[in-house]
């Protein structure tokens, strides 16, 4: 219990999908003009990797890991899928994003139309399938582990949408050098929130 | 109609050699249209990796935008989306493959960024905004063209946070020891993420400042 936990809180905070891994960049700078539409997909994004990364690892572990066929038949206990991870997670990856468009518009027709317009943009989205794919190399022993993770990863990059478009709507009002003005400033920022971000680096878990 | 017919004639045309370097700066995928910065950040510690990882991009960017564009009047537009990621998945597949049996090493550096590659929006990008409305030269022009904007910006982050963060170029020291002995230390910072971001942010300045077209308002 206390393990998943420790992974829960590592996710968020030291190993940050945007500012450790700079997953999920794309989205990150188109959508965090306003505090409100970072606040959409920053809850989407929770949303999916909370789904996607345990489905994933459900598959990693019964289907693509070297060995893990052999509950189908003895005769597989050698075969190695593992090269077609890619193409199945992105797989998983799109019809669950679809899967969740549909459900999240028939039980929450508010939630569906604030997350609306991201849902889709998702699953094309880094953090996603690097969360998947993260999973994969650290290889987490348990379903729980790995939801903890997904879930982590998720609030990690929703702190960190939600934390820059606040301050891009601060800093409308300041007079910037004409050149670094927009996409520059945010770069430089995003890199001074990563440098506060590494203070955690020495929370030992 | 007519104008694609007289495209025949020189397979460098001025407008085909266009697509070629307007990436590299004008348009540049990553400084311009802001596509495709998650892998170029990570993967820039060192110039090693970086370079590996723009061939690797330019690769797969000119092969899925030449099948992409030769399939493009069979793509039912409902599920390009899908038929896209399927080309892109599967030349990563392979690149991903081959960067393990001959670079081992550099494979393990790069770890999920190869895998990355499939959701890099450039070449979505690029799929969705050029490959499906062209034909598959000028397709395959635009993908190197934007592959190596993007492995420009990717080299040159990547050469400074070698040279300040480690004192070494393709893990060639060269920073005489002498200047070590002076007092000189390697910045630790530049080897740590949010330097890259800070080192992009400097790139889009200088090239903003040179290219006023590009300022952005507000």
């Amino acid at each position: 219990m206390q393990e998943i936990f420790n992974i829960f809180i590592k996710s968020i905070f030291i190993d940050n999908m945007v500012f450790a891994y700079f997953l999920g960049m794309c989205s990150y700078l188109a959508v965090s003009k306003t505090v409100d539409t970072s606040f959409g997909l920053g809850i989407a994004v929770i949303f999916v990797l909370g789904i996607t990364v345990p489905v994933d690892y459900l598959l990693n572990e019964h289907i693509l890991k070297p060995g893990a066929l052999a509950w189908l038949d003895p005769g597989f206990a050698d075969v190695d899928l593992s090269f077609l991870s890619f193409i199945l997670f992105i797989a998983i990856i799109a019809s669950m994003v679809q899967l969740v468009e549909m459900v999240v518009e028939k039980f929450s027709p508010a939630l569906y139309a604030s997350l609306g317009i991201f849902l889709p943009l998702i699953a094309v989205n880094c953090a996603i399938l690097g969360g998947s794919l993260f999973m994969q190399q650290r290889d987490y022993q348990s379903l729980a582990h790995a939801t903890s993770f997904g879930l982590g990863s998720g609030v990690g990059f929703f702190l960190a949408i939600v934390g820059i478009a606040a301050i891009r709507e601060k800093i409308r009002y300041s007079s910037i050098p004409p050149a670094l003005r927009g996409l520059g400033i945010t770069f430089i920022i995003t890199g001074l929130m990563g440098i506060a971000f590494m203070s955690f680096l020495g929370i030992k878990l | 109609m007519s104008e694609e017919k007289k495209e025949r004639e020189p397979l460098f045309s001025s407008k085909n050699l266009k697509l070629l370097k307007e990436p590299l700066n004008m348009s540049n995928p990553i400084t311009v249209q802001v596509l495709g910065i998650c892998s170029a950040l990570a993967v820039t510690a060192k110039l090693k990796p970086a370079v590996v990882m723009t061939l690797s991009v330019i690769v797969v960017m000119a092969v899925s935008n030449v099948v992409i564009s030769l399939l493009r009047n069979g793509i039912p537009p409902r599920i390009r989306i899908i038929v896209q990621l399927v080309v892109i998945a599967t030349m990563v597949i392979l690149v991903d493959q081959v960067l393990k049996a001959f670079v081992y090493d550099v494979s393990k550096q790069l770890s999920v960024f190869v895998g990355l590659i499939i959701t890099n929006c450039i070449i979505m990008g690029r799929l969705e905004a050029f490959a499906m409305s062209n034909k598959p030269w000028p397709a395959f022009l635009d993908g190197i063209g934007n592959a190596l904007g993007y492995g420009v910006i990717l080299i040159i982050v990547a050469f400074f946070r070698e040279f300040l963060g480690s004192g070494t170029i393709f893990d060639i020291k060269v920073i005489p020891q002498g200047f070590y002995d002076f007092g000189y230390a390697n910045n630790g910072l530049m080897i740590l993420p949010p330097m890259a971001l800070i080192t992009v942010g400097v790139i889009i300045w200088v090239q903003r400042y040179r290219n006023r077209a590009l300022i952005e308002e507000n």
